[in-house]
């Protein structure tokens, strides 16, 4: 493998032993892993891993979600998130119809320590697949910005948070909403960040599939617990113009969705713990949901979702990693 | 000795011993507890974070900025001159606070 400063050599792909492997964002919750496929040129999310690849073509391109790993978290409410996320590796690693890629939107740790990211980057490489993609979240920018994050993922070998690039098709763009912190206020993408995506999208025909990675949802859905981004109109009046765009959060734990026009947007659930609903009525603060050991793998799972362009509905299945 | 002078003397020590006070903040489901203090110039303040999430803090202008602050983990900063300080967590912004620094406390 090389080390975290080879940088100049297609950043996005480690090198392995035994085959490439590319690190990037695993969104989501605890055990939680979702496949999409490309129908038509329509990103399909098929759900669970262990059903939805067969509704799959053989030449389909398919690529999984995954979010919210927090290496290093050791408390009550998961203290083996190393042992969850083991869990979601070996199915993927077991789908009849190998992922393209793996996508992990944020949060890779918990406390943006060295051995954190030293850690997940190793664990990354028992997913058997050539190519891993993450994003930050903020528990990844603690103490010194990006800088250590960067250190270990820095996928195009420019320095910075935000890179694009293109597989079967679609054009992905990662994004990093977790450094223009305000008091008071949710989180934004920046100007700086907004002007790369107009000018990364110049380039991109309005009938390409755009998929986006942001960590923090990029629209609003609980103000009070910084569930949302302040400048996301600013980012959707750019992608509105595109035919089929899907964007994909993590940092909420759990599984929402919405529809503007052509972009569908979905948070992911956690690898590591539950989080709990936008506001939720006696809980009053975002911090981790404790429940028995033995409910935990209930409440991570895969979950299935169709996205249609030109249609508005969307079809979803959840499915727990604890499942029969 | 003058009354003036043994008062200059007085206030003197009262402000020594407002020098060496301490105060604490509890952050707990994401808040800071109590949200707003007002303590005396020299005085050291410390945070203890009691939630299962870190928490960190900085203010808009940079005045003092701490690292992660995890679970039972605390942050002290000693303020040294007068003013507002509103300091906010900056993993979860919606959590806000302010020191009051002033000599007359």
């Amino acid at each position: 493998m090389k080390t975290p400063k080879d940088k100049e050599q297609t950043p996005i792909v480690l090198e392995n032993a035994n085959r490439r492997q590319a690190l990037g964002c695993i969104a989501g919750w605890a055990g939680a892993a979702v496949v999409w496929t490309m129908v038509g040129g329509v990103p399909r999310a098929l759900g669970s891993t262990r059903s939805g690849v067969e509704a799959a073509g053989k030449n389909a391109f398919t690529f999984v979600q995954i979010s919210d790993t927090h290496i290093g978290f050791h408390k009550e409410a998961n203290p083996d998130v190393v042992g969850s996320y083991r869990k979601a590796a070996a199915e993927i690693n077991a789908l009849p119809h190998k992922p393209a890629l793996v996508l992990h939107t944020g949060d890779v740790t918990h406390l943006s320590k060295p051995e954190e990211f030293g850690q997940a980057r190793e664990l990354f490489t028992e997913i058997h697949i050539d190519r891993v993609h993450t994003i930050p979240g903020e528990h990844d920018a603690i103490d010194d910005g990006l800088t250590g994050y960067l250190k270990f993922f820095d996928h195009d070998g420019k320095n910075r948070g935000w890179y694009s690039f293109n597989q079967n098709g679609v054009h992905f763009i990662g994004l990093s909403n977790v450094l223009n912190f305000k008091m008071g206020t949710m989180t934004s993408i920046g100007d700086e960040q907004l002007a790369w995506v107009k000018q990364d999208l110049a380039g991109v025909s309005k009938s390409t599939p755009i998929v986006v990675m942001g960590h923090i949802p990029l629209w609003t859905i609980y103000a009070p617990w910084g569930w949302g981004t302040a400048d996301s109109d600013q980012l959707m009046a750019i992608l509105k113009p595109y035919g089929s765009v899907t964007v994909l959060n993590g940092h909420i734990h759990q599984v929402l969705q919405k529809v503007e026009g052509n972009v569908a947007l979905h948070t992911a659930m956690s690898l590591a713990y539950p989080l709990p609903t936008p506001g939720q009525e006696g809980v009053g603060e975002p911090g981790p949901v404790k429940v028995p050991a033995e409910q935990l793998g209930k409440m991570i799972g895969t979950r299935e979702i169709t996205v249609v362009r030109g249609k508005h509905e969307l079809a979803m299945i959840d499915t727990p990693i604890d499942h029969a | 000795m003058k009354i003036s002078t043994l008062f200059f003397i007085a206030v003197f020590l009262g402000g020594q011993a407002s020098a060496n006070e301490t105060s604490t903040i509890t952050i707990q489901k994401f808040a800071f507890a109590p949200k707003e203090i007002t303590v005396a110039p020299g005085t050291k303040v410390t945070w203890v974070n009691k939630d299962e999430t870190p928490h960190a803090l900085g203010t808009s202008d940079k005045s003092f900025a701490s690292k992660a602050i995890d679970t039972d983990d605390t942050y002290e900063y000693t303020f040294v001159k007068e003013g507002d300080f509103s300091y906010f967590c900056t993993l979860h912004p919606f959590m806000t606070g302010v020191i009051h620094v002033h000599a007359g406390k």
